[in-house]
């Protein structure tokens, strides 16, 4: 029964998400260079770009799935599967290593028990590594969804995750 | 109404500007004072965000930094009245803002509106000198404004210092009905941030820029490739851009002439080497962010095959001065074949990292202590990356050299975009040497053998070396595979890898486990 209800529903998703993406190519096919920008529009909507795509947009931009998936995975800022509710990237590049982001790193692994490139397993948060926010005149740097925060330590990026746990 | 302003700049919003501006619109309605509350961009002394102003008859007087607590004491002390005594004795006050020493000593060019104006108000734009080079521009012809672009002295601020009136000549000089302006704003240098800067606080200046570009060479189409970790920039770009047309400054016919052109904000996708010039054109075109041989230049063949001008966006903001002021005025400032001025980013481990403009010729010693005060922690400075991940490390013994292309490459090191990153005497230069490989096997595009596999070679070298195994053959091995990826390499990523890699070396042979006086610098 349970497992009925749940392939009802994640049917009910993937045909949702097929709608977006019909709706998305079409938006974008006329645009020289559409790929990238349909791709971020793909995966700003539903979170990531789903392998379905691949087979819609290849015929719309008069390319191969391959290239699609190549271009796909070319991307560190493009995901295949569904991320946390919220992301959290550390950011590992020089100006945070020499503020300490090495062991900030090395911390919020620690609390959130899980590495790079994995969630939660309450699905609340996907880590990340990151190279340069831009923010590197407040190192150690962590960026959280959209907005970035400064001069990091374990226990402020605690708090930010328990407000987003609360959210 | 007085004026309070609190910077929306990214880097100040990090420190907790929005909460800041909040509780002092929050504090004034309680206290039923009215305030217009401007959201400007950063002053760039990021050490002392959120810095509030204030204004007066005097100028704007600056409170730093400011967090909601500090708040309801700031209006107990009167602090809207910034001249009165009671406002001067508050912990926080830090007197005129133009006279803080810090600011007080840069020359500020491209830079100039940078926290004084409100980013995405064009009335304040035209207020501040905005448009007067593109008015100028519009007099001129095509040649003669790669004229003045080349007699400034301007070259690339992106890193390659390529000089910028060239490249524009030969965009101009080759025919053809469709031409391209891409703005490389994938500004991935760690130690980086004046790109986001100018986009975020002072946008008008790159669109301006950029709109002169191409009237100059004839492009009616500009795309800024923006990296994808800068979403403030993305929404005021894309805020300045619909401005900018509704007021004529874009779209057909622009201030009425019969030039036309046109601006699109592209999002990247988080790969670093999208900032080298031709994996950029390939990642636009919708493709894998892989180098291009070369030639054909871009200013030939470009973006979708045309004759494109690339440039950075620091060089494109620095444009429109030069057309304002005259390519003379910028020359004026700087030292050798280093023109004009360069921003300088203070970051990493020192006490006072911000952004700070100065002609060629400081060196990094005065930056380092003068301008950023020693390091954070209060040890001795040990190392001194510039440039980004692919620049050389400096030791103190180099930090007299003067800020100058010539002078860095005699130095084997390289200016790059102005970033410079200081570690303190905890920082092990071995792991700095391995992660520079890391970095560059992480971001290779794969398209030629000697950085896609030569980084991750690089990796287990240094990881035996740091084991001290076959110690004198690896150190040899790591040479030799520099020497290979130095010159084998299509493009800056593999082919500079080397600089970060092979100074800490020369440099800083102890961690290596060399002994320091043996080593040849």
């Amino acid at each position: 029964m349970k497992r009925q209800v749940l392939t009802a529903l994640t049917t009910e998703i993937l045909r949702e998400n097929s709608n977006k993406i019909t709706a998305h190519i079409a938006a974008h096919k006329i645009m020289p260079g559409a790929l990238l920008p349909l791709l971020h529009a793909i995966q700003d909507d539903i979170g990531y770009v789903p392998e379905d795509a691949y087979l819609p947009i290849s015929k719309a931009l008069a390319l191969s799935v391959a290239e699609v998936h190549g271009v796909v995975t070319f991307y560190h800022h493009f995901r295949r599967h569904p991320a946390g509710k919220h992301i959290l990237q550390i950011c590992r590049a020089e100006s945070c290593q020499a503020m300490g982001s090495a062991k900030l790193e090395t911390q919020v692994k620690k609390t959130l028990r899980i590495d790079y490139h994995e969630t939660t397993p309450d699905g609340l948060i996907t880590l990340l590594p990151i190279y340069c926010l831009g923010n590197c005149a407040c190192s150690p740097a962590v960026m959280l969804d959209e907005e970035v925060y400064g001069r990091m330590d374990a226990d402020k990026v605690a708090e930010l995750i328990s407000e987003a746990r609360a959210a | 109404m007085i004026k309070v302003y609190v910077p929306r700049d990214s880097s100040a919003l990090s420190m907790g500007a929005e909460r800041t501006a909040k509780a002092i619109a929050a504090e004034a309605q309680k206290r039923g004072i009215e305030i217009t509350l401007i959201r400007n961009g950063s002053r760039g002394l990021f050490w002392l965000e959120p810095m509030v102003e204030v204004e007066t008859d005097k100028g704007r007087v600056a409170y730093a930094p400011v967090q909601p607590k500090d708040v309801t004491s700031l209006f107990d002390a009167d602090f809207l009245n910034g001249l009165s005594s009671k406002a001067k004795s508050h912990a926080l006050n830090l007197g005129l803002t133009e006279e803080i020493s810090w600011l007080k000593k840069q020359q500020r060019l491209t830079f100039a509106r940078v926290g004084i104006t409100e980013p995405v108000s064009l009335e304040d734009y035209i207020a501040h000198d905005g448009y007067k080079g593109l008015k100028n521009a519009l007099k001129l012809s095509g040649a003669d404004i790669v004229k003045a672009v080349t007699d400034s002295g301007l070259r690339g601020r992106g890193g390659a210092a390529f000089p910028t009136g060239i490249k524009w000549k030969t965009v101009l000089d080759t025919p053809n009905e469709q031409k391209y302006i891409v703005c490389n704003a994938d500004e991935g240098d760690s130690g980086t941030y004046s790109d986001r800067m100018i986009m975020e606080d002072d946008p008008f200046v790159l669109i301006e820029g950029m709109t002169i570009a191409g009237i100059t060479v004839g492009a009616t189409q500009g795309y800024i490739y923006l990296r994808s970790e800068y979403p403030h920039a993305l929404k005021t770009l894309n805020e300045a851009i619909t401005k900018a047309e509704k007021a004529g400054y874009l779209g057909d016919k622009i201030c009425g002439s019969q030039f036309s052109f046109n601006l699109e904000v592209r999002r990247a996708a988080g790969a670093y080497i999208c900032g080298e010039e031709t994996s950029l054109l390939e990642s636009l075109e919708g493709k894998r962010g892989q180098v291009r041989f070369k030639p054909p230049l871009p200013a030939i063949e470009g973006l979708f095959g045309k004759p494109t001008v690339v440039n950075n966006v620091i060089s494109l903001a620095t444009v429109p001065i030069i057309l304002d002021k005259g390519a003379q005025f910028y020359a004026d400032y700087g030292m050798g074949r280093s023109r004009g001025t360069l921003p300088i980013q203070l970051a990493g481990n020192l006490k006072q990292t911000g952004l700070v403009e100065l002609a060629f010729g400081t060196t990094l010693r005065e930056l380092l202590y003068d301008f950023g005060g020693g390091s954070a922690t209060g040890r001795p400075i040990r190392a001194v990356q510039i440039g980004g991940p692919l620049g050389a490390y400096l030791p103190e013994s180099q930090f007299d050299t003067p800020l100058d292309y010539e002078e860095f490459s005699k130095i084997w090191a390289v200016l790059g975009h102005g970033g410079i990153v200081a570690f303190d005497d905890t920082v092990d230069m071995a792991q700095m040497a391995r992660y520079a490989f890391e970095f560059c096997a992480i971001e290779s595009c794969g398209k030629c053998t000697p950085c896609r596999i030569g980084s991750a070679r690089g990796v287990e070298v240094i990881d035996r070396i740091i084991e001290g195994k076959d110690h004198a053959k690896n150190i040899q091995l790591v040479r030799d595979l520099s020497d290979t990826m130095f010159n084998g390499s299509l493009c800056a990523l593999g082919g500079m890898t080397p600089y970060p890699v092979l100074s800490a070396i020369n440099h800083f042979g102890e961690d290596f486990g060399l002994e320091a006086k043996k080593v040849a610098a």
